[in-house]
């Protein structure tokens, strides 16, 4: 049993009150971290006592979770209350789960980003769960005068076997409320989760299948005009002048001005990363009358910068590649002498292009801007980072500020960067009127803040027994120098050299699904196959023998390297146990895997490519994690799979290329993400039972697929993938 | 701007539109139907279907102006309840991730099952190709539309 403190300092995590009408609530912090032992008080943050959160018990028994977080897809609004219900005792079946009443200056909220929601979250939901359910016990002991410990609660029914009582939660909750909060509660066994670790649906399930207007761009408001951008075609211009007065007089056009979205002065925040500080606005009666005057608008636009080129990037980057780094982010023993030494040395170049996000839905944001004050809506990461730059954009006081949050049609990183929430503001100012800015999908792809571009070298030797002695890896990126320089081969190498470089681009770039990861697991994945091969060694074999020298004896101060060697075997081993691996072929399929640790969760993978047909499909897929606890299967093995689909299809198809600054690819027609029959046939995920506390899904399944993928398709075809989109390289695949 | 009297959900509408105005814009600005939704503007994301008829119909690339008689369709008339097979099966499969295409994928799917009511895997990925899923909920849209295909058989 484990006790846990709900308070430090005289301060507690939670706050009870006594709901109008007869009930109980009970506000506590969604960000509560990690575990208040006694040796961790210290390091209590200070989010800790940011009410932030609220679970109502009515007198009808029926429990109100509210969750603070806007859905994004990766279904917290779902499996975070059913942390609060496990440790509360009620039964799913009588829990509501609300959309927490959003105001920034109330709601101190957390980043949907970094697949943490769940990892964050796990203690906090949990004492407010044992808090509430320690109070109403305390409430029936006392009406009941018998003993709190001998009284059970199961399924949202409190009993007191001896004396042949029980009761609802509904007719406890008035008198718990009444009551003090415990400084001190029991936390569950592990075992006992009986919420915890099944399958729930998603509790926003029957209003997404019957249209329901939940997302930003379905806002609509009293009197709201529709507001249009124009932004400079290429990254290295901005604006001169345009024919604005030809598209005022357009049916339904109200005004076509040019706004400076941000001044020299204002104060950008790191969400500000892809600002574009001059725009064009176009506000009209509907969409489809701004669509047309953008259309009729002819804008001229002047250089600034250097326009770059997809070719330049590529031979600046190489560039790099080709020089040493005076400060290599990390260096074990002697790389140079052990290469002199190795039997077999092989050096490969991986590459990957910009990205665009591509959310289904388009960016957009409502907001009506007064003199007095300032109310937004719309779908956002980040509205924390978006009211200190509005705040200074237009020069009002954050208090003035409100920003609510919708539904998110899809992230993936780009909503970290609200910059069309500055654009929406700048516009509704000078228009006095409330406006929704909406992208067209061409504004959206076109605008930047790209996943950067990269370019990875990797070099290993082998010993003449097939021994990994010497692993060199130099990195670079568009704004960005990709390495994790801890991760695995690091610690399991005695020669180890990590150097990477960062390449600035006025091409902006941002966080993109699993940062970093999503191109460097693959490359790493798909060299170390071909290393084994020179080794003749089988992949997984090889890969086990290099975390047996992490486990036993690591290169390196130990806690220097991040990752667990141990989970990371484990994941590797489950995998080729599903999979039944063996090296060969399976039903004729070509057979690649693949292993990754990010975001706090190991993921290994097995990829079955049929070779039977003209154009190879992947047939199955089999998904070994190990993310601790799994709080609802249902919806982690969603998110598994849409990982795996995800780097399927960006590695086979999608990039965003450059000519003269310009994005060389606008719409679907040309940008190829992928569809129904590229998609696995079969996707099959297992879990590491640990009972470990839990860690994120949102990413961890998307980096290592691409070397699963690449690792089958030369399995296939004999070629090695070595450049993304692989399609490029006259793969197969399609 | 012209008058146009659309047949939307079973109800007859009015509106006062340019006739080139695709019909993705009058329900969502105009009728305030903002299930149907706007993904590429181009019709190659499917995220705008609706159906024309019994027909699935990119909205985005349909004029008012050719409409005419025929009835449309949207998500938010495709059951009085929410309990067409289609929308069974989505919630049973627990399809969606960010939910924003599912409104497209099901007025796709729901108009391709009443054409074929018992399809192959091979039939559902070619009827569903033009329906982009960014969250990639393919594998469990197929198995949707094949619960969906054996509810309605049942």
């Amino acid at each position: 049993m484990t006790l846990i403190k709900t308070t430090y300092n005289r301060r507690s995590f939670l706050k009870s009150g006594t709901l109008a009408g007869g009930g109980m609530i009970l506000g506590f912090s969604w960000l509560a971290s990690c575990k208040p032992t006694p040796e961790q008080v210290s390091n209590i943050p200070k989010e800790w006592f940011d009410i932030n959160s609220f679970l109502k018990i009515g007198d009808n028994g029926m429990v109100t979770i509210m969750s603070p977080n806007p859905e994004i897809g990766q279904n917290v609004k779902t499996s975070m209350p059913m942390i609060v219900a496990d440790e509360l005792g009620v039964d799913w079946k009588n829990v509501i789960v609300e959309q927490a009443p959003l105001n920034t200056d109330i709601f101190q909220r957390q980043l949907a980003g970094g697949s943490q929601s769940i990892r964050v979250g796990w203690s906090g939901l949990r004492i407010a769960g044992a808090t509430a359910r320690h109070m109403l016990v305390a409430a029936a002991a006392e009406a009941w005068q018998v003993d709190e410990a001998e009284i059970t609660v199961n399924a949202g029914v409190i009993s007191h076997a001896a004396s042949n009582n029980s009761t609802g939660f509904g007719e406890m909750a008035s008198k718990a409320a009444t009551l003090p909060v415990p400084e001190e509660v029991k936390l569950k066994e592990t075992s006992n989760f009986d919420i915890i670790g099944t399958d729930k649906r998603n509790v926003d399930g029957p209003n997404i299948v019957t249209g329901k207007p939940l997302f930003g761009i379905d806002i609509q408001e009293e009197g709201m005009m529709i507001a249009m951008i124009v932004h400079p075609p290429a990254f290295g211009m901005t604006y001169k002048s345009m024919n604005a007065d030809d598209v005022k007089t357009m049916p339904g056009i109200k005004d076509v001005f040019p706004i400076d979205a941000y001044k020299e002065d204002t104060e950008k925040q790191w969400s500000d990363a892809g600002a574009i500080n001059k725009l064009v606005a176009i506000v009209g009666e509907s969409t489809w009358q701004c669509m047309q005057a953008k259309k009729a608008l002819n804008v001229t636009w002047e250089e600034t910068s250097a326009l770059e080129s997809t070719e330049w990037h590529d031979e600046a980057l190489i560039k790099l590649l080709n020089t040493s780094s005076k400060q290599p982010a990390r260096k074990d023993g002697n790389v140079a002498s052990a290469f002199k030494k190795a039997d077999k040395v092989i050096e490969r170049t991986y590459s990957a292009p910009f990205l665009a996000h591509n959310t289904m839905e388009p960016m957009n944001f409502y907001a009506d801007v007064t003199a007095e004050r300032a109310l937004f809506n719309g779908p956002i990461q980040t509205p924390e980072f978006l009211e200190k730059t509005l705040s200074s954009r237009l020069g009002m006081p954050v208090e003035k500020i409100d920003i609510k949050m919708s539904r998110m049609g899809g992230g993936f990183g780009r909503r970290l960067y609200g910059t069309f929430g500055v654009e929406a503001a700048v516009i509704s100012q000078r228009m006095q009127t409330p406006i929704k800015l909406v992208y067209t999908r061409e504004d959206d792809m076109t605008q930047g803040t790209y996943r950067p571009t990269y370019k990875v070298k990797y070099k290993a030797g082998l010993d003449k027994d097939g021994n990994l002695i010497a692993w060199h890896v130099k990195g670079a990126g568009s704004n960005d120098d990709l390495l994790f320089e801890n991760r695995f081969p690091a610690g399991a190498v005695d020669n180890y050299l990590a150097e990477k470089f960062s390449l600035e681009t006025n091409v902006t770039t941002g966080a993109w699904r699993a940062p970093r990861s999503n191109f460097v697991a693959g490359a790493e994945q798909a060299f170390l196959d071909e290393v084994a091969e020179t080794a003749g060694k089988d992949p997984i074999e090889f890969r086990l023998e290099l975390f047996d020298r992490a486990i036993k004896n690591p290169v390196g101060e130990p806690e220097k390297n991040d990752y667990d060697p141990v989970r990371y075997a484990g994941v590797l081993k489950l995998v080729r146990d599903k999979a039944g691996w063996d090296g060969s072929m399976k039903n004729g399929a070509a057979r690649g895997v693949s292993a990754y640790y990010c975001h706090n969760s190991y993921v290994a993978q097995v990829l079955d490519l049929a070779t039977d047909t003209k154009s190879p499909k992947v047939n199955k897929v089999w998904c070994a994690v190990d993310c601790g606890i799994v709080i609802n299967p249902m919806a982690a093995k969603n998110q598994i799979e849409g990982g795996i689909i995800d780097g399927i299809g960006h590695a086979t198809y999608s990039e965003m290329t450059f000519k003269d600054g310009k994005p060389q690819h606008k719409n679907y027609d040309t940008y190829r993400l992928i569809r129904h029959k590229e998609a696995p046939k079969e996707i099959e995920s297992f879990f590491v039972d640990n009972g470990i506390d839990p860690t994120g899904l949102g990413e961890p399944s998307m980096p290592p697929i691409i070397g699963a993928l690449a690792n089958a398709l030369y399995k296939s075809t004999g070629q090695r993938h070595y450049n993304q989109p692989f399609i490029t390289e006259k793969s197969v695949i399609g | 701007m012209a008058n146009f009297s659309l047949k939307v959900n079973g109800e007859s509408k009015e509106v006062d539109v340019d006739p080139s105005t695709p019909m993705l814009w009058v329900l969502r600005d105009h009728l305030k139907l903002v299930g149907t939704k706007f993904g590429c503007g181009i019709a190659q994301c499917g995220a705008c279907t609706v159906h024309l008829g019994d027909n699935a119909v990119r909205s985005c690339q349909l004029p008012v102006s050719a409409v005419g008689e025929q009835s449309i369709t949207t998500i938010e008339g495709l059951s009085e309840n929410g309990d067409h097979p289609v929308q069974k099966a989505w919630i049973e499969e627990d399809v969606y991730q960010c939910g924003y295409c599912q409104a497209g994928q099901i007025m796709n799917a729901s108009a391709f099952l009443k054409q074929n009511p018992n399809p192959t895997d091979t039939e559902i990925e070619n009827a569903m190709n033009g329906n982009i899923c960014r969250c990639g909920t393919y594998t469990r849209i197929k198995k949707a539309i094949k619960n969906a295909s054996s509810i309605s058989n049942a």
